[in-house]
C-alpha cells in the first residue's frame, strides 16, 4: 500500500510529469512564467485543485452516475477553482493580480479533468490523493523551472533580486515569443536525449495531449447531449 | 463606433489572443497540420467564442451583477459553454447538414478550448457592456483564426525542409509560433 502511493508520487514527478512528458495544460504553463515566483504559484494553485478534486471526485465515484459523470467533474473543479481565487485575493493579492484571468482558467485545465476521469474516478481516496499530489508537484516544478529559465534570461534576475547586469538582458524572453523558444528548446533537449515523450517522434506534436482532451470533451458532448436528451 | 472598431483590432492583432495570451493553444498545436482543417477549426470558433461572448455577457450583467453573485462567474460561464457548444450543435444538426459536415468535428473540441472561457473572462475583467462584449469575442476569435492559418500554412511548408534531428516535432513548431509572435509585436503601435 505504501510503495503504491510512492509510486504514484514519483509517477507524476517524473515518469508522467504532465507538462514534459503528457504536454497537457500548455496555456499557463507558457502564460504565467514570466518569473519564477508566478510560475510556482500557478504551480500551486493547480496542484490545491488538484489534490482536493481527485479527493472530492474519488470519495464520489460511486454516487456519480455515470451518464453524467463529466458535468459533475466540472462542477466540483469550478468550485475549488473559485474557492482558491477567493483565498487567493483575500491573502495574497499581488499574486491575484499578477495572475488574473489565468487563476479561472485552470478550470479548463486538462491535467484537471484528466486525473479526474483516468485516475481518480477508478482508484480509493488515498491513492488519488497521492497521485494528485505526485500531478501536482511534478506541474509545480515544470513551471518553477520555465519560471526561473525566462525570468535569468529576460530579466537577469532571481526571485527578483538582479543577478545580470543589464547590459546582457534579453527582453524577450519575458515578453510572449520568449515563451516558445524557452518551451522549443526544452523540448529538443528532451528528443536529444530520448527522453519519453508525448511530442516525440514525427507525428508528435501536442497529439496526445489534445487527443485525450478531445477525447474527453467528446465524451462531455455526448453525456451533455443524453442529458438533455433526458430532461426533455 | 470608433471605440468599437479600436477593441476589435485590439483584440485581433495587438493581443492576439494566441500569440500573446497564450490562450487555446491545444487546437493551436494540435489542429494546424494544413490550411483546411485548420480554416474549418478557425470558423467554428469564430461562430462559438461569438455567440458565447453573448449569451455569457447577457447572463453576468443581467443576472449574476443583479444578485451579487460574481463570485460564481467561473462556473456559470463554464456551464453555459458547454451547454451552447451542445446546442449549437444540436441546431446545426437539423437546419444546417452541410455547415455541421465541415465544423462538426471541430465543436465537441472548442468546450476545452480555453479561449473561449478566456473571452467570457476578459470581458467581464474589463467591464465591457453587451455589444462591446461582442465585437471583443469577434475580434478575439478572428485574432485565433488569423494565427491558426498563418502556422497551418508554414507547417505545409516546413514539412520538406532539413530540421535538426532533436528539433523535429513540437519544438520546430514551437519556434516558428515564437517567430510569429516577434512578428504580431509589430501591430503593438497600431493602438
Amino acid at each position: 500500500m505504501k510503495n503504491q502511493n510512492m509510486e504514484r508520487l514519483l509517477n507524476g514527478i517524473g515518469k508522467e510529469n504532465p507538462t514534459f512528458v503528457l504536454m497537457l495544460g500548455m496555456c499557463p504553463t507558457l502564460a504565467v512564467t514570466t518569473s519564477l515566483i508566478n510560475g510556482f504559484a500557478m504551480g500551486i494553485s493547480t496542484a490545491l485543485v488538484l489534490i482536493f478534486s481527485n479527493i472530492l471526485i474519488s470519495l464520489l465515484r460511486k454516487i456519480i452516475s455515470d451518464n453524467i459523470r463529466i458535468p459533475a467533474y466540472i462542477v466540483i473543479i469550478a468550485t475549488l477553482v473559485t474557492t482558491v481565487q477567493m483565498l487567493l485575493q483575500a491573502y495574497i493579492p499581488s499574486l491575484y493580480t499578477a495572475l488574473g484571468i489565468y487563476i479561472p482558467l485552470i478550470v479548463v485545465n486538462c491535467i484537471i479533468l484528466g486525473r479526474a476521469e483516468s485516475f481518480a474516478s477508478k482508484n480509493n481516496v488515498i491513492v488519488s490523493a497521492f497521485d494528485g499530489l505526485g500531478m501536482g508537484i511534478g506541474f509545480t516544478i515544470a513551471l518553477t523551472l520555465i519560471g526561473f529559465i525566462r525570468e535569468i534570461l529576460g530579466a537577469g534576475s532571481v526571485l527578483g533580486t538582479v543577478v545580470i547586469p543589464e547590459r546582457y538582458h534579453i527582453t524577450a524572453f519575458v515578453l510572449a515569443p520568449g515563451a516558445f523558444f524557452a518551451l522549443a528548446v526544452l523540448t529538443a533537449l528532451q528528443n536529444k536525449f530520448k527522453a519519453p515523450s508525448a511530442t516525440n517522434g514525427e507525428s508528435g506534436s501536442c497529439g496526445v495531449g489534445c487527443g485525450s482532451c478531445g477525447e474527453l470533451s467528446g465524451k462531455k458532448s455526448r453525456v451533455a447531449g443524453n442529458h438533455g436528451n433526458k430532461k426533455e | 463606433m470608433k471605440e468599437l472598431l479600436l477593441i476589435a483590432v485590439g483584440a485581433a492583432l495587438v493581443n492576439n489572443v494566441v500569440l500573446s495570451q497564450f490562450l487555446g493553444l491545444c487546437p493551436f498545436l494540435g489542429v494546424s497540420k494544413n490550411v483546411k482543417t485548420a480554416s474549418g477549426m478557425g470558423a467554428a470558433v469564430v461562430f462559438v467564442i461569438t455567440i458565447s461572448s453573448l449569451v455569457t455577457s447577457i447572463i453576468y450583467n443581467g443576472i449574476l451583477v443583479n444578485f451579487h453573485l460574481e463570485y460564481l462567474q467561473t462556473m456559470a460561464f463554464i456551464l453555459v459553454i458547454a451547454a451552447l457548444v451542445q446546442l449549437v450543435e444540436l441546431f446545426m444538426k437539423k437546419n444546417m447538414p452541410p455547415l455541421h459536415k465541415t465544423m462538426g468535428i471541430y465543436l465537441p473540441l472548442i468546450t476545452t478550448n480555453c479561449a473561449v472561457l478566456g473571452a467570457a473572462l476578459t470581458n467581464v475583467s474589463k467591464n465591457y457592456g453587451i455589444i462591446q462584449s461582442v465585437v471583443n469575442g469577434i475580434g478575439i476569435s478572428v485574432g485565433f483564426t488569423i494565427a491558426i492559418v498563418m502556422l497551418a500554412g508554414i507547417r505545409e511548408k516546413i514539412k520538406y525542409n532539413d530540421i535538426p534531428e532533436s528539433f523535429k516535432g513540437s519544438p520546430i513548431i514551437l519556434i516558428t509560433a515564437g517567430l510569429m509572435a516577434i512578428a504580431f509585436f509589430g501591430f503593438a503601435g497600431l493602438i
